[in-house]
């Protein structure tokens, strides 16, 4: 396949069948392979459609700076869009990541503000924020709000599960931003509304849950729980168990997020043969394993593992 | 029925700095009139007059209540509840 630059080759991801992992001949597992992507994510599709929407409205310009909240991902490929269209970016993330993301983004040429461990993305929303009404001159767009997000879903990801799989029936998907399943969701309830769209939300540990008080959560504007048909919680462990399953069993290496998606996907199927009908499941592959390794998520026992990533952003 | 419920950090203050409480009930909303009889003032912070909180997140056996039966959805024995505050990913 032949691309005029880096940033047309975003998206067209394959996806691949898990012969292994499906429960049965008739209820079927495929992965959408997004660490095919310039930077290893799905979240290039997001960065470059924001991008390119704010320069089609005017909003930005080379040489303008950029400012994002961040836990990772969505920096990294903001990161290297920015570089190629000549922006400056700055990224405010949570301390608590991994120093992968770290290096990469400064590799990509972003500034690293970072925010306090505790309260995760909240807090690093809340310092971009305050930094972006500090300094009326950076642009922030603002991945959780930012309506070209979800579209990068609706016009490409979408599309593509559906060429691929004209037969699908489930589509499983992280809850970050909510971008992927509203978009892709949004696309299915318009072109084949029986598609149950199901979400699996990281459950991290206590320190990112630390708030002040229930009345400071977040909600991402872009969320409408309409779309979605269910929502799943996943702890770390569950989520280290399938992720390394997944690498044992089918030989895909993905981050640990993925892992998450893939026990959520995993319960459907069991539901699906408990009931005796059959399905053909596709699921995201968010990201590659490569920026976890330093975490500790592919090492010893998965107590072990459990320990590690306690109190840190893995998703 | 006995379950198991998860409580996050910035509720404990109500159950004296326990993590995990057991309460009684046959449905969610039952579940949390349990807890509230228990830990007075707890299922103020759960619901209000619309019911769940906006930032309140309830999950029996991992599953969002909200995609459930919301207040309604029946509570087994042995299910595990799990209280969450919304927060940001990605």
């Amino acid at each position: 396949m032949r691309f005029d630059s880096l940033l047309d080759s975003v998206g067209h991801t394959p996806l691949v069948g898990l012969p292994r992992l499906s429960p049965s001949a008739d209820v079927r597992l495929w992965a959408k392979l997004e660490d095919r992507n310039p930077t290893g994510s799905i979240k290039d599709r997001a960065a470059l459609a924001m991008i390119a929407q704010a320069e089609a409205d005017g909003r930005i310009k080379p040489g303008d700076t950029l400012l994002e909240p961040t836990s990772g991902n969505t920096g990294i490929s903001l990161a290297m869009v920015a570089k190629q269209r000549g922006y400056k970016l700055i990224c405010v993330m949570p301390e608590n990541t991994s120093s992968e993301r770290t290096q990469l983004l400064l590799m990509w040429g972003a500034e690293v503000i970072y925010s306090p461990a505790a309260g995760g993305s909240n807090e690093a929303v809340r310092v971009a924020k305050g930094l972006a009404a500090e300094h009326p001159d950076w642009v922030m767009l603002y991945q959780y709000g930012n309506p070209a997000n979800a579209q990068a879903h609706y016009d490409g990801t979408g599309p593509e599960l559906l060429a691929d799989l004209p037969t699908i029936t489930h589509f499983v998907a992280g809850l970050g931003t909510t971008g992927t399943l509203m978009g892709v969701g949004r696309y299915f309830r318009e072109h084949k509304p029986d598609v149950e769209i199901i979400a699996a939300e990281p459950r991290y540990g206590e320190l990112v849950y630390g708030l002040r008080n229930i009345d400071e959560g977040f909600i991402p504007e872009l969320y409408d729980a309409s779309i979605l048909t269910s929502r799943f919680s996943v702890g770390p462990r569950d989520a280290v168990k399938r992720m390394r399953e997944l690498l044992e069993v089918e030989g895909i290496f993905a981050g640990v997020s993925t892992g998450a998606i893939l026990h959520a996907a995993i319960g459907t199927a069991n539901k699906c043969v408990k009931a005796g009908v059959s399905a053909d499941i596709a699921f995201i592959v968010c990201d590659g394993g490569w920026k976890y390794l330093s975490t500790g998520a592919y090492e010893g026992t998965l107590d072990d593992a459990e320990d590690a990533l306690d109190g840190q952003l893995w998703a | 029925m006995a379950v198991e419920v998860r409580i996050p950090t910035i509720l404990r203050s109500f159950t004296g700095g326990e993590k995990t409480v057991s309460a009684e009930g046959t449905s969610l909303q039952s579940v949390i009139a349990s807890l509230d009889a228990s830990y007075p003032g707890i299922g103020d912070r759960l619901l209000d007059d619309s019911g769940l909180r906006r930032f309140v997140n309830i999950y029996l056996n991992d599953e969002d209540v909200r995609f459930l039966d919301g207040l309604s959805t029946p509570v087994a024995d042995n299910d595990s509840i799990t209280i969450l505050p919304a927060v940001a990913g990605g």
